[in-house]
């Protein structure tokens, strides 16, 4: 019976990631998933030989109640480090379950012990990773750590994680102090390789710690026999490193550039002589300047969003558009803090589908629009990463923006974006600044536009 | 116990299967889709109970109570997150276009 509800689990959790493949069914897929989930929990209870039923519902109290209020609460904007938390806490729980079953050190077989080190390795490292992850995404923590000779210390931490894991697998007693010893490198490691890693690639890192996470699971399901633990921790595994090549791809940067070069800290100086000056704008002219044009495209990014803005733009653009003129998104693969976060943001606006546009439907289109408003985007329209071999983001795909008549960026001062990179397109001829918070420029936009 | 070469071969249809399913999904999915992901390996809630459930001394009850606890967190959590996402491109469909 209860294999038959594992069963049953693992069919749904397939057919509903499959159904989420598609912006129609989406929604159904993840109720699918979440019947799966309950039929396979409720069955547990019925596993034989169970005992410590009180502490195991207060424990599930506790942890679903934290995860159900803050999920509920978050903002959209937040989306990325609460995803990181939640992934963690899977990988934490991974890791546990390998810590309880050495500890008892009752296994069948040699090649179940193993595959419990190894999953407990990797679900620690997952578990302290993502939790640096969303420090860093949530502003705790803002500097990347570099030191010199970070990575052979990185290095010599997990070689000295993985020594100790091996004499947990030889060794005729798992519990005691080896294996305390082994967690605590694994988790340090976990830290210590998240930690230089810049905020700007930290959604490729989540996703990675999102792949290992399910592997962790999976390992975890051969070494308690659970079927169902196995296929979906599998199934995420593949479909998580999947996701992140694809995110990687997006960012024109290799996994293993990512993992291992502090990004954001080695760049930030090849712009330096730029030329030229940042000219102002005051919002009067900018909404002069859409409001009689042909075609605008807006280039949202995370700052737009970080300021609620989306709502008052979408309103601007309805303005925009009642005045005759055409008004397109351009959504960059990586705008937001990850590939597909703006659609959703600008979906919660009640932006529709159809004026939203991918990179490469939209790069032909810059030169014929009359203006490219920018706003909170810096790093996605950079155009030293066509141009500049020495910048940290040369040959990542950028919106064409600076090939637009003319440009408007909306920001809210004078610094360098994300990854900390001075922004060449702010000071070229046919550009111009419009200082201020998101939000507030919007408004002021739609007044003006109202008033011609 | 599932061992051997039956184990291998659930390991390498299910990796497949991860891979199809996801090859297929266009780049606005793709942030629910890690979201969705992410709750589907809630599953370990259940991995967590039964190591709890089976545990003995205190040791093994406090990590295993941690161990339920942050599953817990990963499933409800994944799923109310990947929830309110999607519910978004419903509205929107409806109200757009």
């Amino acid at each position: 019976m209860i294999q038959l509800s594992y069963f049953a689990a693992a069919v749904l959790f397939i057919l509903g990631l499959k159904r989420m493949s598609s912006p129609v069914t989406a929604r159904g897929g993840i109720v699918w998933a979440g019947a799966g989930m309950l039929v396979a929990t409720i069955a547990t209870f019925f596993w034989p030989d169970m005992h410590n039923f009180g502490l195991m519902i207060l424990a599930i109290a506790i942890g679903g109640g934290a995860a159900w209020y803050t999920g509920k609460k978050v903002a959209m904007t937040d989306m990325p480090q609460m995803i990181a938390i939640y992934n963690g806490m899977g990988g934490g729980a991974a890791a546990a379950i390998a810590a309880v079953e050495l500890l008892k050190g009752e296994f069948q077989s040699q090649s179940f012990l193993v595959l419990a080190v190894i999953g407990a390795l990797i679900g620690s490292v997952a578990f302290s990773g993502s939790m640096v992850a969303f420090a860093k995404l949530q502003g705790l923590m803002k500097k990347s750590f570099l030191f010199p000779g970070q990575q052979k210390i990185n290095l010599i931490v997990f070689a000295a994680a993985i020594v100790y894991g091996a004499l947990l697998m030889t060794s005729d007693s798992t519990g005691g102090l080896a294996l305390f010893i082994f967690f605590a490198l694994a988790l340090a490691f976990g830290i210590m390789m998240t930690l230089p890693i810049g905020g700007a690639d930290m959604p490729v890192v989540i996703s990675l710690y999102n792949a290992l996470t399910g592997l962790a699971v999976a390992f975890e399901g051969f070494v308690l026999g659970n079927a169902a633990m196995i296929i979906a921790g599998t199934v995420v595994g593949s479909a998580g490193t999947l996701l992140t090549q694809l995110m990687a791809k997006a960012m024109n940067r290799p996994i293993s550039n990512v993992l291992f070069s502090g990004f954001g800290a080695s760049g930030g100086e090849a712009a330096a002589d730029t030329g030229g000056t940042m000219k102002e704008v005051d919002a009067s002219d900018a909404a002069v300047m859409m409001a009689f044009a042909n075609k605008v495209i807006i280039v949202p990014g995370y700052g737009m969003a970080v300021a609620q803005a989306q709502h008052k733009i979408w309103e601007f653009c309805k303005l925009l558009e009642d005045k005759g003129v055409t008004v397109k998104f351009a959504i960059h693969p990586v705008a937001g803090r990850m590939p597909g976060h703006m659609n959703v943001l600008l979906a919660e606006a009640g932006v529709p589908y159809d004026k939203i546009y991918d990179l490469e439907e939209i790069n032909g289109e810059f030169p014929q629009a009359d203006v490219a408003l920018i706003i909170g985007a810096n790093d996605v329209v950079n155009p030293v990463a066509r141009t500049d071999p020495n910048s940290p983001i040369y040959g990542m795909p950028i919106l064409d923006a600076d090939k637009a008549k003319n440009v408007i960026v909306v920001k809210r001062g004078r610094g360098t974006g994300f990854s900390g990179i001075e922004n060449a397109l702010f000071y070229l001829d046919n550009a111009r600044m419009l200082y201020g918070d998101g939000q507030e420029v919007a408004n002021k936009l739609i007044q003006e536009v109202k008033q011609l | 116990m599932i061992e051997g070469f039956t184990a291998l071969y659930i390991f390498m249809l299910a990796a497949f299967t991860g891979y199809e399913v996801i090859a297929r999904v266009p780049v606005i999915l793709h942030t629910p889709l890690m979201s969705g992901s992410n709750f589907v390996h809630g599953i370990v809630l259940v991995g967590a109970m039964v190591a709890m459930g089976q545990a003995d001394s205190d040791m093994e009850r406090f990590i295993g109570f941690l161990g339920v606890m942050l599953a817990a967190g990963n499933a409800v959590g994944g799923y109310v997150v990947t929830e309110r996402m999607l519910e978004m491109f419903k509205s929107s469909k409806g109200a757009g276009k």
